[in-house]
């Protein structure tokens, strides 16, 4: 049986899923997915006509709280993990964004 | 005192409150055990000993009769600690020290447990061995050639070689159940939004529950007291009343109708696991259970319709990881989206691309209908087949693992046969039931066996009463491993 993904498809998902990955990788990959896609078709099999999908399993949906305002993370906190952080302007520093 | 590492939480707090052992001399216990067997094991990834130390003065001061008071615990990577670096076992977060707890620690530590450190799991809690940590697997403690299961496979060996009577994990398709199964330990996965899940690095949101690994039911019912209830800062917590676990705790279980899915016991379980199973099944029916036939009808689809539910949710969860506001970033990039790239691709390990690739496909143009709205159609079909289930029975009654834990190295070229030994504990978490794995026996070789009790929505209370009553005619949950 072919695979069920190119190696084509898998540099097309990698591009969406902002992956750079190597021939190696990419060889693995074409085979690996494949043999669970294969295994995952099962459910294809089954009639869902009708059947109402489940995207979450809660019984009841939660109560909303107050929208109150209350202090959140300081600036400091929330930049002390950044790998590249501006803390005179209080800023995450990027590369540039145009090629 | 005297026969520490492996007394129970229970009897650690009970010993504190008395006066008998200071929460410090528990806590430096905890600390030379881990020191003495976890070079080894390699349970834990950052132990916090001085941290510790503080905490468990502060409650020799001040709370010695809260309900955990003194109690070391251990924390699965994936759960954030103010100021102990948090991992999830990913070189994109080897560094990644949080700037606020998670609730859950919150709550342990208000109730005067004792945080000793962070254990090892698969990267992002993604796989069934820890073999996919950044950092090297766990070992399992009844033999270091064996996995510990996982994802929270450290937070079981923490628990199993004594070096913590209280573990939490997270289990998003068994990772908590499995390897306490394999490391014959207790293990609790709570109903989808018994548990706040703030703080906790998500994987597949739908699916992600935290839950605690003991050696007993009494004190997995303790601890889930202490843990379970609403958030504010968790919208999917429910405000869903809770129970008097600890309460539920009588032995007696005459007249529980207990189902047994005998069909999905036909093929690929290890004879040595079917063989406690049935032999555990006998304990329960001595008890006064009633064991009852049932049928799943789509069992069999669970482990398919699992792998595209949680990979999706992966796939978009694990976006946040691009090298901007906190974790690796790769050098040498010029611009923005090859920094994203090179970061991605360098900071995650194989099996985490590998389900990013996996989750993007699937929700990819051309495919969502025929992968991911049909696996939420099947989704569908298999809580309806438990739903229509506990109109008959009380509880589900499967093994845990279908193997004992197999030799580390066994199975990485397949990733696919390592996702098949997830059969029996996926189906809870697409469901959001609550699930409890106890040990049931060992293997000839002595490599430990679980028995796991599935139940209705928010009632945990019942399998913590089967699960204790078990171990009131069996010795199981005494065994240790020699160390």
């Amino acid at each position: 049986m072919p695979d069920r993904l190119t190696r084509a498809d898998v540099d097309r998902i990698a591009t969406l899923a902002r992956l750079e990955l190597s021939d190696t990788e990419k060889d693995l990959f074409v085979a690996q997915l494949s043999h669970v896609l294969e295994y995952a078709e099962q459910i294809q099999r089954l009639d869902t006509e009708g059947v109402v999908p489940t995207s979450q399993v809660l019984s009841r949906m939660p109560a909303d709280r107050l929208d109150e305002p209350r202090p959140g993370l300081a600036n400091e906190d929330a930049l002390a993990n950044a790998p590249d952080p501006s803390p005179q302007t209080g800023l995450f520093r990027v590369p540039r964004v145009m090629g | 005192m005297g026969t520490l590492p492996f007394q129970t939480a229970r009897d650690i707090r009970d010993a504190v409150a008395a006066g008998q052992v200071s929460a410090v001399e528990v806590c430096e216990h905890a600390l030379r055990r881990i020191d003495a067997v976890d070079p080894v094991l390699k349970a834990f990834l950052t132990v916090a000993a001085d941290r510790a130390l503080d905490r468990a003065r502060a409650v020799d001061r001040d709370k010695r009769s809260a309900p955990l008071a003194g109690v070391p615990v251990a924390l699965k990577d994936n759960i954030m600690t103010r100021g102990i670096t948090t991992t999830a076992a990913s070189r994109m977060l080897e560094t990644f020290v949080p700037p606020y707890d998670a609730t859950v620690v919150t709550r342990l530590e208000e109730a005067g447990a004792v945080v000793v450190g962070k254990t090892n799991c698969d990267e992002f809690a993604m796989g069934s061995s820890t073999e996919n940590s950044a950092f090297g697997p766990s070992r399992n403690p009844w033999n270091p050639d064996h996995i510990s299961g996982g994802s929270s496979g450290g937070s079981a060996v923490a628990v199993a070689a004594g070096m913590a009577p209280i573990a939490l994990g997270s289990d998003t398709g068994g990772s908590i159940r499995q390897p306490a199964s394999l490391c014959g330990i207790a293990g609790l996965k709570p109903t989808y939004g018994r548990v706040s899940r703030y703080g906790l690095i998500a994987f597949a949101s739908s699916l992600d529950q935290i839950g605690p690994l003991t050696r007993t039911a009494y004190d997995a019912a303790l601890a889930l007291s202490v843990l379970a209830g609403p958030d504010p800062r968790d919208s999917t917590a429910s405000q869903e009343p809770l129970a008097d676990y600890m309460g539920a705790l009588t032995g007696d279980i005459r007249g529980l109708r207990l189902g047994v899915p005998r069909r999905m016991l036909e093929q690929g379980v290890d004879t040595s696991v079917s063989g406690c199973f049935f032999a555990a099944l006998e304990i329960l029916r001595a008890r006064g259970a009633e064991l009852i036939d049932i049928d799943l009808p789509h069992a069999s689809y669970a482990i398919a319709t699992y792998y595209v539910v949680a990979t999706a949710e992966a796939s978009s969860n694990l976006a946040r990881y691009d090298g901007v506001r906190y974790g690796f970033r790769a050098e040498g990039a010029r611009e923005l989206r090859e920094m994203y790239e090179k970061t991605r691709s360098r900071g995650f390990g194989p099996e985490v691309k590998r389900r990013i690739m996996l989750g993007t496909y699937v929700l990819s143009a051309g495919y969502y209908d025929a992968y991911y709205l049909k696996a939420q159609q099947v989704r569908t079909l298999i809580r309806r087949d438990y739903e229509q289930a506990f109109q008959k029975v009380d509880a589900v009654v499967m093994p845990t693992s279908p193997t004992p834990a197999f030799k580390i190295g066994e199975r990485v070229e397949d990733p696919l046969s390592l996702y098949l030994t997830d059969v029996f504990t996926v189906s809870a978490n697409l469901a959001g039931l609550p699930a409890f794995s106890v040990p049931c026996g060992l293997t000839p070789t002595k490599l430990p066996i679980g028995l796991q009790v599935t139940g209705r929505p928010f009632e945990e209370a019942t399998l913590l009463r089967i699960g204790d009553s078990y171990e009131r005619d069996t010795g199981w949950w005494r065994e240790c491993p020699n160390l």
